[in-house]
């Protein structure tokens, strides 16, 4: 019962990428490249969220 | 004279249809965020075994995949995303059963939850106010998603606790970044249907929550 879950999962998965094949082409070729500061102010909430997360861990041990 | 005032008429406009559209999706999000709730408790007081979790998944990514893209433009649309959400709010609530019954289950799971609002309401509200495209993130988020989706098929039969770990790291950073660029395109009025706006910060939130709970539930000694 599980395996035979584990493998309809799988195959959704893979179903999944297939799906997002053209989304990923899309952007990578039409999508609007970075500009001067884009990527730092993508970062440091990206990096804001690592920390907290961390914060969370530590709060857990 | 006359173009400057058309451009200010069509840019209020604009400014009015993308304010309805941010107005309509955190509606939905909140109704579809507490229809979930209500399912995940069902499953709860039902004791729904843990492999609940997984037949609920793959039914509501079938139905993500196949049935919801095809509706979202009409009002059944809406019935097919309280049906998605609360799915998942079924499956998770098997999840939430275990985590529950273990000795720290509750403050895991609390803390779970507190971490998710708080996550998704910095990021969305940093994508509101800094008023930033972040659709430069695109390419790199998709590509992301799509490694992390080979390593969750191949960790289903693998089994491995530490590849667990980075693919539950790998998803909040992802998922953040999914929140960023989905909020950034529906304040600048790239997105317009709110029902696929939903389902999409939707999905975020949902990843976030559970990769956060396994996070804690695996450092916490669960």
């Amino acid at each position: 019962m599980e395996l035979a879950l584990k493998i309809a999962a799988a195959a959704v998965l893979v179903l999944l990428l297939f799906y997002m094949w053209p989304a990923y082409k899309h952007w990578q070729e039409h999508g609007p490249k970075a500009e001067k500061g884009d990527w730092q102010a993508a970062i440091v909430p990206l990096g804001a969220v690592a920390a907290f997360v961390i914060l969370l861990i530590l709060a857990v041990r | 004279m006359a173009n400057t005032d058309f451009s200010v008429v069509r840019s209020t406009q604009a400014v009015i249809t993308t304010n309805k559209v941010l107005k309509n999706t955190y509606l939905l999000l909140a109704a579809t965020l507490g229809f979930s709730a209500l399912t995940a408790m069902l499953s709860i007081a039902l004791a729904v075994p843990s492999w609940m979790y997984l037949v609920s998944v793959i039914a509501a990514m079938l139905m993500g995949i196949f049935v919801l893209p095809r509706t979202a433009n009409s009002s059944t649309g809406i019935g097919v995303i309280f049906l998605i959400t609360g799915l998942l709010g079924f499956g998770l609530g098997s999840i939430l059963s275990m985590y529950l019954a273990l000795p720290n289950g509750p403050q895991t799971v609390a803390l779970a939850f507190g971490g998710t609002a708080a996550i998704f309401l910095g990021l969305s509200g940093y994508a509101l106010t800094s008023k930033r495209d972040f659709s430069f993130m695109g390419g790199f988020i998709f590509a992301g998603m799509m490694v992390v989706i080979l390593a969750i098929v191949a960790n289903l039969f693998l089994q491995m606790p530490a590849l667990s770990l980075a693919i539950s790291s790998a998803i909040i950073l992802l998922m953040s970044g999914f929140i960023l660029f989905d909020t950034s395109r529906i304040a600048r009025g790239e997105e317009t249907n709110y029902i696929m706006a939903t389902y999409g910060i939707y999905l975020s939130i949902f990843n976030i929550f559970i990769s956060l709970l396994q996070l804690l539930g695996i450092m916490g000694d669960e």
